[in-house]
């Protein structure tokens, strides 16, 4: 063992010692404090939330505040019942489903398993280009362009209906749910597939039996993305559902959702008065139900992405 | 014991002054753990300075993981663990207060895919200095051409010293990595493998380079190619994993030694193809 | 008999193509529809007057110069404040914190605030930057505002494009005794720049289209003239045409869909420029 025995510290062993380097600890903290204060500014969100919404949830109590059907934030006293925009959101994000998922996915069946590689090029630029839409252009063509129909087609006095809201806001998941669809039909082996069809099965019984069975997690997250969009969607609502505050008995019924109802009653509220709190009650609420369904979403996407993939 | 690889040249260095104040590099008792999983188990070894000493050992048998040992590569992994006494230069260099980044810099690392970074061929030569705070554009000029040169690289890419580094064949860009090395001035020079991914030609390149380096530089290369270890290496270590799967150092000594006349069984079998 | 079935079996995915074509066609169909009808209706609206003067009449006449700045602010806003803390927070997820629970939650935050209704992140602009740091319905505020609903998208690519560095340009830069700060900031960031430049305009081009948040926060429809500090109130595109298409009577059709037009060429150019450099990263 020469060396341990020889005399250390050769002039330039020693120098491995001691460099502080003042400038990358500085800049680590730095990193680090960013992280911490990008991290505060996301939990503030949910934080302010609570501040100001919670009280309101105090004044009116839980069950009466989503259950009560009465909306009079301006009467002595004021009542806060949020029922009607509830079942308004359900209504249009219920619509909104229906009619983007069969349509969504069978796209992405389309473009991920049959659709040549041209055509699918120009579909997905299509799609692209839709989801590029801003929500108050959407807004703005149910108004001007579908909002007639609707009200011919049914025979209302207004166009401006939770059918006419679902409908644009299909439009407006459409985008995430052919997407994320599409990616998980591609993600499936195509093992599978030769299996399948080495036992004689038409392209069809492929994938009808194999692809859509084995991405159908991929799938069903797609569907809650799309949900969780209709969910949140602001400006097409508050646009073309209408706005009105009574409880929505029918689809052609005017409406307005939570989000819509956020964005009508800000303006006139006063600031840390009751109607301010219920507003970001109502907040808090949309909130929690669409972090629940982005959390499924992220959960699913998770098993499907292990899915395939062998350790 | 006729198919034993023929062995080019035999260990019979002077240290010279030189040689003394170039770091000399070694290990005592050292184990290596992940997680709960020992890697490497109670190595001892002295590395000869201004050599090239050869590691060799079947797959799996803890050859990278021991030399990662020597710049503290295994740092980057968060449940490494190690136990015992590495010492570069007289200082034991998982010592609190050992800067992690002057080490490299004196030991650097060449890797066993050529990893040459996403730029022009000059500046994956003069990132290392760079870094190191030399910005005169003459100096550095002068510092790629060397470094350029001494990795016989430099008649090939003088002319297309802006070109991307990822253009150049694969066993350029090993050389280019190497050069990247050089740049800095290291004493030692760890190999990981670094024909593995190379074509026949290119790595007798490769080595003729490694036995020119030699005279300047300590190297240590793994290696799983044992006629290259044998063509290039002063020393060779031979590992070997046990029942319990950590690397043990079964035998160390000049390579003339160990290909000619190994003192351990297990050497032998290795060397004569037996197994591995 | 298995005659019979085979053909049975051929005729069940006749009808299951012709399903999902069908599908196709309702996806692109409006689509087309759409696009068509915007260009028929709104191009005698567009002129170089439309683009370079203020409203008048109530937006009846004249242009929408002062939004379309409006919004440009925004999108810069947006960027200045939400780009080096999304990419700074980013790097220290991806390189410096340590893996476990808390980190793992973290990254379970951040995917997740991606997807609150950006009438949420409105309600927390408001009570933070409108009223408690009191910065008033101004352009800084709702700057502010849309930043924080960006960070969540900013974080998310300059993590996921950080991780995509090769481990082997760190471990190359790090064996020749490089400092960890200096591999990022010369290997990691550059190697990952076309993914975060990516998010950036991606974020930036929501910021243009986002209408909730600053509906609440304070857009004007009206202003007197171009902001003059960051603490003048502001005009903006989506929300002149949410006004113009909601509230103001007798509009002319040509002028509505011309807003909508502009509105969608700036939020559509930085998604074509996205999509430019995803092509020239794939190249190299």
């Amino acid at each position: 063992m020469a060396f341990f025995d020889s005399s250390p510290a050769t002039g330039a062993g020693s120098s491995l010692k001691g460099r502080p380097r003042w400038g990358e600890r500085i800049i680590e903290k730095v990193i680090f404090l960013n992280g911490v204060f990008a991290i505060i500014v996301l939990l503030g969100v949910l934080f302010i939330l609570l501040r100001q919404g919670l009280p309101a949830l105090v004044e009116t109590p839980i069950h009466e505040f989503l259950f009560g059907t009465k909306w009079y934030p301006v009467s002595e006293p004021p009542t806060f019942g949020i029922a009607s925009f509830f079942v308004s959101t359900l209504w249009v994000a219920g619509i909104s489903t229906l009619l983007a998922v069969p349509v969504g996915v069978g796209a992405a069946i389309y473009l991920a398993e049959v659709a040549p590689k041209k055509v699918a090029d120009v579909v997905k630029l299509l799609v692209e280009l839709l989801s590029g839409f801003p929500s108050v252009v959407m807004g703005f063509i149910g108004l001007v362009l579908l909002s007639p129909w609707v009200r011919e087609l049914f025979n209302l006095n207004t166009g401006l209906t939770g059918l006419t809201a679902g409908i644009m806001l299909s439009m407006m998941s459409l985008p995430i749910i052919v997407s994320v669809s599409e990616d998980a039909l591609r993600a499936v082996p195509d093992e599978f597939k030769q299996a399948a069809y080495g036992l004689g099965s038409t392209r069809w019984e492929v994938i009808w039996h194999v692809s859509v069975p084995s991405a159908l997690s991929g799938i069903s997250a797609a569907v809650m993305l799309g949900v969780g969009r209709a969910i949140g969607e602001t400006m097409t609502v508050l646009m073309v559902a209408g706005g009105a505050l009574a409880m929505p008995v029918s689809p052609v019924d005017p409406m307005t959702p939570m989000t819509a109802g956020i964005a009508s009653g800000i303006g006139n509220a006063v600031q840390g008065g009751p109607q301010y709190q219920a507003l970001f009650a109502i907040g808090l609420i949309l909130f929690v139900m669409t972090l629940f369904v982005n959390l499924i979403a992220a959960r699913v996407l998770e098993v499907q992405k292990r899915k395939f993939t062998r350790e | 014991m006729n198919n034993m690889p023929k062995v080019a040249k035999t260990f019979n260095r002077q240290y010279t002054e030189n040689d003394r104040k170039r770091g000399s590099l070694g290990m005592k008792n050292v184990n290596l753990f992940y997680g709960s999983f020992q890697a490497v188990k109670e190595i001892t070894l002295d590395i000869h300075t201004c050599s090239i000493t050869a590691i060799i050992g079947p797959s799996g048998c803890g050859k990278s993981s021991m030399l990662r040992i020597f710049n503290r590569m295994n740092d980057l992994i968060p449940s490494a663990r190690i136990e015992g006494k590495v010492e570069f230069g007289g200082i034991d260099i998982y010592e609190p207060g050992v800067d992690v980044v002057e080490l490299r810099k004196r030991i650097g690392m060449v890797f066993q895919k050529p990893n040459p970074f996403p730029m022009s061929i000059y500046d994956n030569v003069a990132f290392g200095p760079r870094r190191h705070g030399i910005r005169n554009r003459f100096a550095l000029d002068e510092i790629v051409e060397k470094s350029l040169m001494q990795a016989a690289l430099w008649d090939e890419v003088k002319d297309k010293m802006g070109q991307s580094g990822l253009s150049i064949s694969g066993g350029q860009q090993q050389r280019l990595c190497i050069a990247r090395v050089l740049a800095v001035e290291p004493e030692v020079i760890l190999m990981d493998e670094p024909c593995s991914a190379l074509d026949p030609i290119a790595t007798l390149k490769i080595e003729d380079l490694m036995s020119t380096l030699a005279s300047n530089y300590t190297i240590v290369i793994v290696t799983h190619n044992m006629q290259q270890a044998a063509r290039v290496s002063d020393m060779t270590a031979f590992l070997m994993v046990d029942d319990d799967h950590a690397g043990r150092l079964v035998e160390y000594g000049e390579t003339a030694e160990i290909f000619t006349n190994p003192n351990n069984k297990k050497t032998e079998d290795y060397i004569t193809g037996r197994f591995g | 008999m298995g005659n019979s079935s085979i053909k049975k079996r051929y005729l069940t995915q006749r009808m299951a193509m012709a399903i999902l074509v069908a599908a196709v066609l309702l996806v692109v169909a409006p689509i087309i529809f759409i696009l068509v009808y915007m260009i028929a209706n709104g191009y005698s609206a567009l002129s170089w007057e439309f683009l370079t003067q203020p409203p008048s009449q109530a937006g009846r006449a004249g242009g929408i110069f002062p939004a379309i700045i409006g919004t440009v602010f925004l999108m810069l806003g947006t960027i200045i404040f939400s780009l080096p803390v999304g990419v700074l927070a980013g790097v220290y997820l991806t390189e410096y914190a340590r893996n476990n629970w808390i980190t793992r939650l973290i990254n379970m935050a951040i995917i997740n605030l991606a997807g609150v209704p950006s009438i949420v992140f409105g309600l927390f602009g408001l009570a933070v930057f409108v009223l408690t740091l009191n910065l008033g319905m101004s352009l800084i505020a709702a700057s502010l505002t849309l930043a924080a609903q960006a960070l969540a998208m900013t974080i998310t690519t300059s993590r996921e494009s950080v991780m995509a560095v090769p481990r082997e340009y760190r471990e190359g830069a790090l064996a020749i005794g490089v400092s960890k700060w200096q591999t990022i900031r010369h290997i990691v960031l550059p190697s990952a720049s076309p993914g975060i430049l990516t998010g950036a305009i991606l974020a930036m081009s929501r910021a243009a289209g986002e209408t909730a948040p600053i509906l609440v926060v304070g857009a004007a429809f009206i202003t007197s003239g171009l902001p003059t500090s960051p603490f003048d109130r502001f005009m903006a595109l989506p929300y002149h045409l949410y006004t113009v298409s909601a509230h103001v009577p007798g509009m002319p059709a040509d002028v509505k869909w011309g807003v909508a037009i502009i509105l969608i060429v700036m939020v559509l150019f930085f998604n074509i420029i996205v999509a430019l450099i995803r092509v020239k990263a794939r190249k190299r």
